[in-house]
């Protein structure tokens, strides 16, 4: 057999690891004349340990640890996005052991225990609010145009990111405004307190910016994505900076022109949320402006 | 062996129950699965992502998204398998993104060296326990030229090479994440090692030299 070639070496490795997944009959009989190629060849042998070598010093490449806790802070994060499910009609009933840990509501769709006398208060109950609300709707009328619940939490959501840039830019001028305590002489500068604040902020600012993103407002994501960028860098800076590092920091901030942007957009949306619900045109103009910035 | 076959297979039996439970609309049940598996898509998604920061998020989305298409889960599948691609694949988007937003900020090339710099510069700000400083500069230099190396393969190239080598996923599993076909799939595994050798085969070998000659600390 000819010298096979650096294809068929790497082949050869991750056949080694995965015991040849992926492969055909054809893949079988090119490893087995490679691996009889290798016996007698000490130049392939060679190459073949050269690539098990960069593969292996990958493999000493460090993973930081999150931490044994990570699964639950995870759950702690996620769970309260996630919607309850609705369980599936032909599970209503159908499992005892499940019903004590499935929703309450659910026995009340199995027909055997409809006559249970609870069962009976509670479908009374619900018959007495439909006739109530029945003979309200008559009496009052068509309801009145109000906000409804997407536009009222819309309007939280814009008060909330509005704050979040708020606290940003208080830690980004706090940064700006760092520096050696005066008459001490040290030469570190400690921003330990701004980082703690920077990493709070992080986890919120991940979640607006997701937010954002899938309500399409791109210029909010592009400056929520910029911030997280800078929190991310003083969130896992050393809690002593030296002058130099620290102006580092300072000048990434500066080159960004992030401080500013945060200022303009972080005003803008306290301003919306506070005041009246804008009409459409207003909320339109408004996102204009912010692309502008 | 047996011993570990059987562990997995009650993880999978368990696994299962915690999937039953949740689309019976217990939400609770989810949690075994999150604190089950957090930790192994951690693992994945940082070696794609090569920050704990995104890592963390690509983690969260990962389980947000199982839950939301559960329903679709096959139950002869492996749960862990499963939300493994999820992972993969929400990292791919989170790695494009990054890469088109930088290149909207600044000519790609500029932006590789600057971000190449960032996490070199992290790195050497973390302390560190060893205490060779000899030693600590060769591994981080080594360190540094891993994470770089891998910062400059193609989203698809590291996804693949990251699911195979550290993953053991199988070729099918892998096209699936990349949306291509096995041989491509293949292919983009190989051009992976290909750039990976090329890039570290000097380093490695330098440090092989050191090690035989004794010099290494």
């Amino acid at each position: 057999m000819k010298h096979p070639d650096e294809e068929a070496l790497i082949a050869y490795h991750d056949g080694k690891l995965t015991g040849g997944d992926g492969g055909d009959d054809n893949d079988a009989l090119q490893r087995e004349a490679v691996a009889l190629h290798l016996k007698e060849c000490p130049e392939c042998k060679g190459e073949l340990d050269r690539i098990d070598a960069v593969l292996a010093a990958l493999d000493s490449m460090a993973v930081p640890d999150p931490g044994e806790d990570y699964g639950q802070r995870v759950w702690k994060q996620i769970a309260p996005r996630l919607p309850q499910k609705q369980r599936r009609w032909w599970q209503f009933g159908a499992n005892k052991q499940e019903a004590g840990s499935a929703s309450a509501w659910s026995g009340l769709f199995e027909p055997r225990r409809w006559f249970e006398p609870q069962r009976l208060a509670t479908l009374a109950a619900v018959a007495a609010l439909v006739v109530v609300a029945f003979l309200t709707g008559r009496h009052v009328g068509p309801p009145k145009p109000i906000a409804d619940a997407a536009n009222v939490r819309e309007r939280v959501l814009t008060l909330a990111v509005g704050e979040h840039l708020g606290r940003s830019e208080m830690v980004l001028v706090e940064l700006a405004n760092a520096g050696p305590e005066n008459g001490s002489g040290a030469k570190q500068v400690n921003i330990a307190s701004e980082q703690r604040r920077a990493e709070d902020l992080l986890e919120e600012n991940r979640l607006y910016r997701q937010t954002a993103l899938e309500q399409g407002d791109t210029a909010l994501a592009s400056v929520l994505d910029e911030l997280e960028r800078v929190l991310l860098d003083v969130a896992h800076s050393p809690q002593q900076l030296s002058v130099a590092q620290l102006e580092t920091i300072r000048e990434r901030i500066a080159a960004k022109g992030i401080l500013f942007k945060v200022r303009v957009v972080g005003q803008e949306l306290q301003q919306r949320g506070a005041s009246a619900q804008p009409s459409p045109g207003e909320s339109q103009a408004a996102k204009i402006e912010r692309k502008k910035t | 062996m047996n011993r570990m076959r059987q562990s997995v297979e009650v993880i999978g039996d368990s696994d299962a129950i915690a999937i039953e439970r949740t689309l019976a609309g217990d939400r609770d049940a989810f949690r075994v699965l999150v604190e089950r598996h957090s930790q192994s898509v951690f693992r994945l998604a940082y070696r794609m992502t090569g920050n704990q920061h995104d890592a963390e998020e690509v983690v969260q989305e990962a389980f947000l998204r199982a839950y939301q298409k559960l329903e679709q889960f096959a139950e002869k599948a492996n749960f862990g398998t499963w939300v493994y691609r999820i992972a993969a694949n929400y990292a791919i988007d989170r790695m494009r993104q990054r890469k088109s937003e930088d290149s909207q900020r600044a000519p790609a090339a500029a932006r590789g060296v600057e971000e190449g710099a960032a996490e070199l510069d992290l790195m050497s700000m973390v302390p560190d326990a060893a205490p060779s400083p000899e030693r600590l500069a060769q591994s981080t230099q080594l360190a540094a030229h891993m994470r770089r190396a891998l910062i400059e393969l193609t989203p698809a190239e590291r996804t693949a090479f990251v699911m195979r080598h550290w993953g053991g996923s199988g070729i099918e599993e892998i096209a699936a994440a990349l949306e291509s076909s096995s041989s491509a799939a293949k292919n983009t595994v190989f051009r992976a090692v290909q750039k990976l050798r090329q890039a570290l085969g000097p380093f490695v070998e330098q440090r092989g030299q050191a090690r035989a000659m004794g010099t290494e600390l």
